[in-house]
């Protein structure tokens, strides 16, 4: 698959992938390396220009583009809250616009709400400015979950957060996704700067450079890959560990 | 002699008020239905927004007394005045409306549209649940800004007899009376400040919670 600009500037070449079903994939590369524009043409909001995509063996320019945004979680690093909905809205977005009973739509919010580590009791009437950054990515996380997709999409979800929140966003990400089992497991696309989160959550890593794919591996392999785009990655982000930035 | 200008007066100062109020609930009627949609579709074809934008400018920069005149003429709407009057406060709120649909629009922080089109909202959804309700404030300020400027020139249409409250200025003017004047100003300014200040509180409920 791949996509170029109406201005013919080639920022996805040839892409072949294919993710296996219940896992999560990283996806990494430097800025403008496309990592963005891949994750965006799996819920079309960008249409490749040439190629095809399929879930579960069906092109997805088949089925209706709503449809298929509803059925794929989406989670960006501004986490994009409703300003002028509570927590509780937000979380319950995409199953009022799929026409869910009120009801329904309070009771899914307050259990997603539990799952990311936020009681409902307190948070579920709060509006996203008396939130904090975690928090609010908790509920961009729990708006995501609520139509039960198969498919989930997270755009450098915890980039803008402290170091802290964001281990502790990895870990309650690890722990709920892993936690779920038989169809309600998510096919995760995460795309992230951060080789040690792909590390940590993801169990393959694909390597993006100039808008091709440069490997697809599991993280053992890509920690020994012998790749020069692999090595010069894990290179740039542990400089520190061997000491290059004390000798500097 | 208070009371006695009153008793004259009150009666038709009555009247005139509801005259005054028709013709600009009127112009703000119809100057919403078309620019609120008008703004609407110009930020999904903003090509179409400086051209657009600027005419409604320049029918702004029109004297009103001129607008009224050159109204006259025209057939249909030359045979009553208050067509006339409608139609020219209609062209005056425009301006404020559209640009502030537009903007209020667009001024969306577009990671907020893009995650709803992600989520699957469908065009309307997105329009009644997002982008409408988080440019209300915007869209409700053209619209106290426009109603307070048809308050105003109302009074001008009286120049081509089509009533309101500018009636009793006009003759206070030709007769030298000021009571006159006053009895025409005071309640347009009245009406004025009562419109800026409703539409001020409906404009504040809607206004997104913020920090």
């Amino acid at each position: 698959m791949s996509f170029a600009t109406k201005q013919g500037n080639l920022l996805l070449d040839r892409i072949s992938l294919t993710l296996a079903e219940g896992t999560i994939t990283a996806v990494l590369g430097r800025s403008g390396s496309g990592k963005t524009t891949l994750l965006r043409t799996i819920n079309r909001m960008i249409e490749p220009t040439s190629g095809d995509i399929c879930v579960h063996g069906a092109n997805i320019q088949d089925s209706s583009v709503i449809g298929l945004r509803r059925r794929t979680g989406y989670v960006i690093q501004e986490t994009g809250l409703f300003p002028h909905f509570n927590v509780e809205r937000n979380v319950g977005l995409v199953l009022e616009a799929q026409g869910s009973p009120r009801e329904r739509r309070i009771r899914r919010s307050h259990v997603l709400l539990t799952e990311v580590g936020l009681d409902p009791a307190s948070f579920a009437k709060r509006f996203p400015h008396q939130l904090s950054g975690g928090q609010r990515q908790r509920v961009g996380l729990a708006r995501a979950l609520a139509a039960e997709p198969s498919i989930l999409l997270m755009d450098e979800p915890f980039g803008a957060l402290d170091p802290l929140t964001r281990a502790e966003m990895q870990d309650m990400l690890r722990y709920l996704l892993h936690g779920l089992s038989g169809p309600a497991k998510k096919t995760v696309v995460l795309v992230t700067h951060d080789l040690d989160e792909a590390l940590y959550l993801a169990d393959r890593i694909v390597l993006l450079e100039a808008g091709k794919l440069v490997t697809n591996l599991a993280p053992a392999e890509f920690l020994v890959s012998s790749q020069p785009e692999v090595v010069t990655y894990i290179r740039a982000f542990h400089r520190s560990e061997k000491g290059d930035a004390v000798q500097k | 002699m208070r009371s006695e200008f009153l008793s004259q007066y009150g009666g038709e100062i009555a009247t005139l008020t509801i005259e005054h109020l028709w013709l600009t609930g009127a112009a703000m009627l119809f100057a919403t239905a078309i620019a609120v949609p008008l703004g609407i579709w110009l930020t999904r074809s903003p090509q179409w927004a400086k051209p657009l934008i600027t005419v409604a400018n320049i029918l702004q920069t029109i004297p009103s007394l001129a607008l009224f005149g050159f109204l006259l003429p025209i057939p249909w709407l030359g045979d009553r005045a208050a067509r006339i009057a409608i139609l020219a406060l209609t062209a005056y709120a425009l301006l404020p409306i559209l640009r502030n649909t537009y903007a209020g629009i667009r001024g969306i922080e577009p990671s907020i549209t893009e995650v709803a089109r992600a989520l699957g909202l469908t065009d309307s959804q997105l329009l009644f649940k997002v982008q409408l309700p988080l440019a209300a404030p915007f869209i409700l300020a053209g619209l106290r800004t426009a109603t307070v400027t048809c308050v105003g020139i109302a009074t001008i249409a009286a120049a081509v007899g089509a009533g309101g409250l500018g009636e009793l200025i006009f003759r206070g003017v030709a007769s030298v009376d000021n009571r006159l004047v006053l009895a025409g100003a005071i309640p347009a300014a009245l009406l004025a400040l009562a419109a800026d200040a409703s539409l001020g509180l409906i404009e504040r409920k809607f206004r997104t919670p913020r920090q």
